[in-house]
């Protein structure tokens, strides 16, 4: 692997509460190349937050500490708001969950696209059009100046998911933080958002993280896979190694993963008391 | 249709606050010396004989071919008062409303993005002065303090005596007409009449339309795609105005209509502190003499003003929000 | 004390009473963590004891004329100073206190209850009961409640019974809507179907199961409306169409003190300050009460 384009070392996110303060991510450390990396667990495990404090974007009260938080010879804890705001979106960016809540219901497609670019570069408004439609034709959608004047409420799911990806590859960032990309789609249409990001991520040489509970889209997708539960990395191994897994908790998310030459009559339970203390 | 019976009601309610009234109608027309006869005969002419539903529909009939019975006190036609005075009414609650909406999104905006500040707690302070001063009690202060001290605004009235009747009047808003003869200085001096309780009117509706605008912008503060501008690199003064703020302008239209409606009704109190000849000081005068007819009157018009703000706001927010299309 | 402390935090109460407790216990501890609520707590309880206890606060008889000390200004003698028949100022607002707490007790007491059942009949039983209900409720709603007050009093002639009735008559439809709302969210509960399997009629799954769970949501309501309608009942009082003197009701205090506005200011604000601080105190309570019972922080994840 090449120099990482970013290091993570015994990051922590912190949040005060009335008994005193919880640590909900608790010394993950990770690097990322130009790669896909998938982090797996589930809810609750800390993986949305881990993503999200690479972003700076946990907010308060929340606390994030790290002793090494770098991208791009930068240290992303120390830097002002100012030059955090210059890496948002143009270097690294975020596909969020479900377009329904991620997507201004005020503003058509184009202007939400298209605000990504004015945000980071001065283009003339014309030029941003173009390359607002160009990005909207490589996310495969047919009719992009129908989309363009479209609102969110106008468009199905599936589309509304590959206008988010537009909107978050049109600046093409180093890395791109997927965050449950494809959990609000119908499963139809999650192939395709899938195969989508694949070949952008793949095109522009950029790394990947991508964030699930759901093992197999991710142990199929990654190269890389990090397993998180309760706010720690228990596990971290290739994707194809996924049968070799040791850790107790990863065999039992295994187990209960249903199969279709499915012969057990119940699906096991994670038995959590077997190994909380591992 | 509910419109149509929304306004049904009101004629019905203030329908049967005339019924209430102890004073005997008949009585008043006939005085309390007349004959049974005569008294019998009145009664009937009056259609006071009839079934109270009887009644009650042509008193719709009167009032909407606009006879609102006569006025005891001026001898004139209510409905002929009534749109004497309104314009006051409306010149001052329309600059209150503009006061109340510049100062108050903004407040509730900045309340919002620094949620638990100290700044928010003053403006959450403020704003709940807003619902706990009497209009007339902040309007005696007022010219106690800005008039009678400081001598920064003039006094009751809309004009000085000087200055009245001097142009003619095209609107019957002062500020309009006054710029319309281009008599600057009946302008400057009706400004300084008006500033005075149209800020006091802006107070209470800013209160509201402050509390409205942190509550929308928190729920949308909260919201993903607010994360997703954030994600983009959005700047924070952007993410607040562009994101936040936009899907919000719709329902504050509603609720800016609605304490519109609210200032006309709150110009009552203040109209009768500054001798304002609105409709408000109209309505109170006719309650000290018992003119009936005139308080039904102003009752209905104020009340009829209302209800249409509110539902032209409510149809505004179907039409300007791309949602609901 | 801390083992008191345990008993009424425990995750896993034994009792009802235990559970009760702990979650009325668990709000005070919330609404004590905010100053501006425990202010208003204070200002409403000091309201109340005043009102009670009136002869012991008051230096003076709120009624004697006493000539003489016509239109002093505050001193030692006289807190807040006398008005232009030589009554002390302060004694009258402490006296004033009782008759704010009447009238503010007495509308909630109408208005309240009359909203809830409303409200309550109109979501349980839907159809056309519903229809008809809160179509009367919408059309008192979308009016002018000041105007209609006042309106009303002009009818009814002035005095505060009938300044209780017209406000109340004014004020019951907001309590309608919540009771309303929060009917149609219990009222397909399993609990209810329990209820009506048992063979409870509907009056007594109103009173006994719907009427208890709206009450908290319309008493936060009531509390904000408090200020609301001291503020009304002393526009009236301006008005000359609330109390009658010499009753010592603030508005029409201020309302006698207007003439005095330019040389004697303190005859017309003190009886204002005493209507700001009492409503502010009500909406300071009210609003905590609202953020505890209703807590939506805009920060969560």
């Amino acid at each position: 692997m090449s120099e990482p384009l970013l290091e993570v070392e015994n990051l922590r996110v912190r949040f005060p509460t009335a008994n005193g303060p919880v640590e909900v991510v608790r010394g993950v450390s990770f690097a990322l190349g130009r790669e896909r990396l998938g982090i797996v667990g589930e809810s609750g495990s800390g993986k949305s937050l881990t993503g999200r404090s690479i972003l700076r974007l946990v907010r308060a009260p929340g606390k994030v500490t790290a002793d090494r938080l770098r991208f791009e010879g930068k240290d992303l804890l120390a830097i002002s708001e100012y030059e955090m705001r210059q890496i948002r979106g143009a270097r690294i960016s975020m596909v969020m969950q479900d377009p329904k809540f991620s997507l201004n219901p005020v503003m058509t497609m184009g202007e939400q696209i298209g605000e990504t670019l004015a945000v980071h570069g001065r283009l003339p408004r014309r030029q941003i059009r173009r390359r607002v439609l160009d990005m909207l034709e490589a996310v495969q959608i047919r009719e992009p100046e129908r989309v363009y004047g479209l609102y969110p409420h106008e468009v199905s799911g599936g589309m509304g998911q590959r206008v988010m990806i537009a909107m978050m590859l049109i600046p093409e960032p180093a890395i791109l933080i997927a965050d449950e990309p494809t959990s609000a789609l119908d499963v139809s249409v999650q192939g395709e958002v899938l195969r989508l990001i694949n070949d952008l991520i793949t095109r522009n040489g950029m790394g990947l993280i991508f964030i699930s509970h759901d093992l197999n889209l991710v142990s199929q997708f990654c190269d890389r896979i990090l397993v998180m539960y309760r706010g720690e990395i228990v596990e971290e191994c290739a994707a194809g190694a996924l049968e070799k897994a040791r850790h107790p908790y990863k065999r039992g998310l295994l187990a209960s993963v249903p199969r279709i030459d499915e012969t057990r009559a119940e699906l096991p339970v994670l038995d959590r008391g077997a190994w909380a203390g591992a | 249709m509910t419109t149509a019976f929304t306004f049904l009601g009101l004629l019905a309610i203030t329908f049967f606050i005339g019924r209430v009234v102890p004073i005997d109608p008949v009585l008043a027309v006939v005085g309390d010396r007349a004959p049974q006869a005569v008294y019998e005969r009145v009664r009937e002419e009056m259609g006071l004989d009839r079934p109270l539903f009887v009644q009650f529909f042509s008193y719709v009939g009167d009032v909407l071919s606009g006879n609102f019975g006569m006025s005891v006190t001026t001898q004139r036609p209510v409905l002929d008062d009534l749109m004497q005075v309104f314009p006051a009414t409306l010149e001052m609650a329309t600059l209150g409303i503009i006061i109340g909406v510049a100062l108050g999104v903004p407040m509730g905006v900045i309340a919002a993005s620094r949620q638990g500040s100290l700044t928010d707690q003053a403006i959450r302070v403020v704003g709940l002065l807003g619902y706990s001063m009497p209009a007339f009690w902040l309007g005696l202060v007022g010219l106690l303090v800005f008039y009678a001290r400081l001598q920064w605004v003039a006094g009751p009235g809309r004009i000085d005596i000087f200055y009245d009747g001097l142009i003619p009047t095209a609107t019957g808003l002062m500020l309009v007409d006054s710029l319309v003869a281009g008599d600057l200085d009946v302008f400057w001096n009706a400004v300084s009449h008006i500033v005075l309780p149209a800020s006091i009117l802006g107070f209470f509706s800013l209160a509201y339309i402050a509390r409205m605008t942190r509550s929308f912008m928190l729920n949308q503060l909260g919201q993903e795609y607010v994360t997703t501008a954030r994600v983009k690199g959005v700047s924070e003064r952007a993410v607040i105005w562009r994101h936040a703020f936009r899907p919000i302008r719709v329902p504050l239209i509603t609720v800016v209509g609605l304490s519109y409606a609210g200032l006309l009704e709150g110009s009552v109190m203040i109209e009768t502190v500054f001798s304002w000849p609105g409709i408000g000081n109209y309505l109170t005068a006719a309650l000290f003499n018992a003119d009936m007819n005139a308080v039904l009157g102003a009752t209905l018009v104020i009340g009829a003003v209302f209800i249409v703000i509110n539902k032209v706001s409510d149809a505004l927010y179907r039409v300007l929000d791309p949602r609901a299309q | 004390m801390a083992t008191t402390r345990e008993w009424l935090l425990t995750e896993s109460p034994a009792s009802r009473l235990q559970a009760r407790l702990g979650r009325s216990y668990r709000m005070l501890l919330a609404l004590l963590r905010n100053p501006l609520a425990v202010l208003g707590a204070m200002i409403v309880l000091a309201l109340v004891i005043i009102a009670i206890f009136a002869p012991f606060f008051a230096t003076h008889s709120p009624y004697t004329v006493e000539l003489t000390d016509r239109l002093q200004p505050p001193s030692k003698e006289f807190w807040l100073g006398t008005d232009e028949l030589g009554r002390d100022i302060w004694s009258r607002l402490v006296f004033g206190a009782r008759i704010t707490l009447i009238i503010v007790v007495l509308v909630a007491a109408i208005a309240a209850p009359l909203g809830t059942i409303v409200g309550a009949v109109s979501g349980y039983l839907g159809g056309w009961a519903d229809r008809i209900l809160m179509g009367i409720t919408d059309i008192f709603l979308s009016m002018p409640k000041l105007i209609l007050a006042l309106a009303f009093v002009a009818a009814l002639g002035p005095g505060i019974e009938n300044a209780v009735i017209a406000i109340a008559i004014t004020s019951w439809p907001a309590y309608a809507r919540i009771a309303r709302a929060e009917t149609l969210t219990i009222r397909n509960c399993e609990f209810i179907f329990a209820a009506r399997l048992q063979g409870a009629s509907a009056a007594r799954i109103i009173v006994r199961h719907i009427l208890p769970l709206c009450s908290s949501s319309v008493i936060i309501r009531v509390t904000l409306d408090m200020a609301g309608i001291i503020l009304t009942a002393a526009g009236l009082g301006f008005l000359g169409l609330g109390a009658q003197p010499p009753l010592p009701e603030w508005g029409a205090m201020i309302s006698r003190g207007r003439a005095f506005i330019l040389d004697q200011w303190w005859v017309a604000t003190m009886p204002g300050f005493a209507i700001v601080i009492v409503s502010l105190g009500f909406c300071f309570l009210g609003d905590g009460l609202r953020d505890v019972l209703d807590p939506k922080s805009g920060n969560s994840q």
